[in-house]
């Protein structure tokens, strides 16, 4: 059982880190972009868009915790 | 140039693009956590390639890129975008100062007993999923110019070559300083991971390979105009909240 806590510990630290937002909203980004690819619509430019966004939204949120 | 040279050309360059992403990621991971885990990722990776080469030979061009492409790339730009958010805050406190101490002045990430698993997972992904380009590259070439033998040398040497040119690489990232070196392996790592996580999902990237020096472009201008904002707030120029 203290194995499966501490694997799904190590997966949740690698994956989600420090601030999950940044990963929920890459994880929305790349459904968006799925659903367009689907519409035939080639939304390269989103996943990037919303990378550069977050990373700013991550650091504004950290620095205010300080 | 004959038909066995010039497959055996065509597919070392190809594969040396590949290559020379899988050791970008293994040398830049293990400057950053340590080498124990990293290598052991990377040696890792190398034999369950080696087992899927062996088991699939010429039928791993059936096996499906795409959605492995897209599980490796949006799981290496989740983490990539950790290490870039930590390199940002952590350059924008300390700046380039660092930049000529010795190595030992800034630790590495891990310094436990056991395994890192952060170093082992990246490393491990990097290698497997450069490496499966790399047997697909050779199994195409090889097979539609019937010459399997030239490409599996001109793959191979791809590997061995780029391999020996991040060996050499390796003491010259050792000078640069954690911080800093955190944030450029993060930058690289959410540009991958952008790029192939995106490839998965059907997108077709202007330039297409080319696409990765304009993602690496955008993400470092970012991370220049984070810094700088981050910088004027540790100084104390922002406006009081």
């Amino acid at each position: 059982m203290r194995w499966i806590v501490g694997f799904g510990r190590f997966w949740y630290h690698f994956i989600i880190g420090d601030d999950w937002t940044v990963a929920v909203a890459i994880a929305a980004a790349l459904v968006a972009t799925a659903v367009l690819v689907s519409a035939h619509v080639n939304a390269w430019w989103l996943t990037p868009v919303v990378v550069v966004a977050m990373l700013g939204v991550s650091l504004r949120r950290a620095s205010r915790g300080h | 140039m004959t038909g066995a040279a010039i497959v055996l050309v065509t597919t070392f360059l190809a594969s040396a693009v590949e290559a020379i992403e899988m050791v970008t990621i293994v040398v830049g991971v293990g400057a950053t956590r340590g080498w124990r885990s990293t290598l052991l990722g990377a040696g890792s990776g190398f034999a369950v390639l080696a087992v899927v080469v062996v088991v699939f030979g010429l039928a791993l061009s059936a096996i499906p890129i795409g959605p492995l492409r897209l599980v490796v790339g949006a799981l290496l730009l989740v983490f990539g975008l950790q290490w870039f958010r930590k390199g940002v805050i952590r350059v924008a406190a300390h700046g380039l100062a660092g930049i000529r101490m010795k190595q030992q002045a800034e630790p590495v990430e891990w310094t436990g007993q056991g395994v890192d698993w952060v170093a082992f997972v990246v490393s491990f992904k990097g290698v497997v999923l450069e490496g499966l380009e790399v047997a697909f590259i050779v199994v195409t070439f090889g097979a539609n110019a019937d010459q399997l033998g030239a490409a599996v040398v001109g793959g191979a040497a791809a590997i061995v070559v780029i391999g020996a040119v991040g060996l050499v690489v390796r003491r010259l990232v050792l000078q640069i300083p954690r911080s800093l070196l955190q944030l450029v392996v993060g930058v690289l790592l959410t540009t991958f991971g952008t790029f192939w996580a995106l490839e998965g999902l059907g997108v077709e990237w202007p330039g297409e390979d080319g696409a990765i020096l304009g993602l690496l472009a955008l993400y470092v201008v970012t991370a220049a105009t984070y810094i700088a904002v981050e910088r004027r707030r540790v100084l104390g120029f922002s406006a009081p909240a």
